[in-house]
């Protein structure tokens, strides 16, 4: 059984953790950066990406998740995770991880008020699949590495390079597992 | 077709604040101090409780252009308080945009009988309770995230221990439950028999709980994570403490790593004082904020 991570600064951790147990792998809440040693793949929750970095840098854990994807492991971004592994975000002058060749926008869709579940298809993951978007961001642009899953109004809403997975949604609000069943398989290969 | 306004998209909300801390804060320059200390949200209000307490008189919704000013200031999400029952102010803090309100007994109870039906907004709200027949009466109107009430502007923990304790007493107390019971719980709680089954079928509450009134320091913020709490509200704890900055970040980091004493004492070294706090025996019970709704 692979072991997968669940970052666990800040954001829903234990409706992640639900999830991996769920599609069939072993889930570990991160909560040190040597902790990262012990895991085949890691998936970075929702939550707040301001508050996830500043935990991130008191706690030197950004070259450590860097280097975590850098050697080839697995690395899934729901929403804050989305921001997180971005290489560009707009008003910002400065991205986080910079795992992933895309530019998001924070908080595109809106504030709570705009906030909503939808029906999207995850192309080669699962059709008719409910998305929770919550103060959700979406991505902009990709590069040409970027594979994108899925969109929303035209709004990429999902996305894949190489590895790297992310979505702008939560799969782990809902009882649907199917695109943490993919992260899963993603880890085993 | 997409849907705004559902349970899921509410409490969906307040899952992703879990583990951080929101701060209440009354101008823009307190918003960025809290957002830079890595606060998952914050509180907009016109005067932190403790200054309530000592204005006295009848404290209502902030004034709007404080809600917008925040608002305007910082990328987090962003709360603001309005009165038990008082429909229109709710709905003005809906109408700005407001990410989540908090009916709150902070402020002066415009319905000394009637909570908003809080199922009728889109708007998420956070309410408090110190028991689970509260607790579950709030999940009944629609709360998507309660709190415990402690007793606000104090700087004095014990109540929010009090009412945690009971609440996850009284969870564990239903789930251990023979279903044949659960319709006379309901009825000596107060309780919706409906909420109190999903509760019990699902083992915890179906919001999440976060503790309030009362918390102080690093150590407080960490003691209500371990009793349970999802994640805290520091009201007059912040800004009425000597240095804000150090008092939110140390808060943010005990909140973090609850269960790391040798990171909670390093992040307690030196941040300056305190609030002073109450005892809560010298406060008066007609001003006791957590006796008002029900």
């Amino acid at each position: 059984m692979v072991k997968i991570g669940v970052l666990g600064l800040q954001g829903a951790i234990r409706e992640h953790i639900r999830s991996v147990e769920a599609a069939g792998a072993e889930g570990i809440i991160i909560k040190y950066k040597e902790q990262l040693s012990d895991i085949d793949g890691l998936i970075i929750p929702g939550g707040e990406s301001t508050t996830m970095r500043r935990l991130i840098d008191k706690y030197d854990f950004l070259d450590a998740l860097a280097d975590f994807g850098k050697h080839g492991k697995p690395i899934f971004g729901t929403c804050a995770g989305l921001i997180l592994l971005a290489n560009n975000i707009v008003g910002q002058d400065y991205a986080h991880l910079s795992l992933m060749d895309m530019k998001v926008e924070r908080n595109a869709f809106g504030r709570q008020r705009e906030s909503f579940e939808a029906e999207i298809d995850l192309k080669g993951v699962a059709d008719n699949f409910e998305a929770v978007f919550i103060r959700a961001p979406y991505v902009v642009e990709v590069g040409p590495e970027v594979e994108v899953l899925a969109t929303y109004q035209d709004k990429i809403v999902a996305a894949k390079q190489g590895h790297y997975l992310c979505s702008a949604f939560h799969p782990e609000l809902t009882d649907d597992h199917r695109l943490t069943e993919y992260f899963v398989k993603m880890v085993e290969k | 077709m997409s849907k705004i306004g559902t349970d899921r998209v509410k409490r969906g909300m307040a899952e992703m604040q879990k583990g951080g801390v929101i701060m209440d804060v009354v101008n823009a320059e307190q918003a960025k101090i809290a957002e830079e200390a890595g606060a998952v949200a914050v509180m907009a209000l016109e005067r932190v409780p403790s200054d309530i307490r000592a204005a006295g008189g009848v404290a209502r919704m902030a004034d709007p252009t404080i809600v917008e000013e925040v608002m305007n200031a910082v990328s987090i999400p962003v709360m603001a308080k309005a009165r038990i029952g008082h429909i229109v102010e709710a709905r003005v803090l809906e109408s700005m945009g407001v990410d989540y309100i908090d009916e709150s007994e902070v402020l002066t109870p415009a319905d000394e009988v009637y909570h908003l039906n809080k199922r009728d907004y889109t708007v998420p709200f956070v309410c408090g309770c110190r028991h689970l027949g509260e607790a579950a009466r709030r999940i009944g109107e629609g709360s998507s995230m309660l709190r415990t009430k402690g007793e606000p502007g104090t700087g004095n923990i014990v109540e929010a221990v009090r009412h945690m304790r009971e609440v996850n007493g009284q969870v564990r107390k239903l789930v251990n439950m023979n279903e044949d019971e659960v319709m006379t719980y309901a009825k000596d709680l107060g309780a919706p028999y409906e909420v109190l089954l999903e509760i019990k079928e699902n083992g915890r509450l179906p919001v999440v709980n976060f503790a309030a009134g009362g918390i102080a320091t690093p150590a407080d913020a960490a003691l209500m994570m371990q009793l349970g709490a999802d994640g805290v509200f520091v009201g007059s704890g912040i800004f009425k403490s000597d240095n804000p900055a150090n008092f939110a970040r140390a808060i943010v980091e005990a909140t973090t790593h609850y269960e790391d004493y040798e990171l909670i004492a390093k992040v307690s070294k030196g941040i300056g004082t305190a609030m002073k706090g109450l005892e809560i025996s010298t406060i008066a019970p007609e001003e006791r904020m957590q006796d008002r709704g029900w």
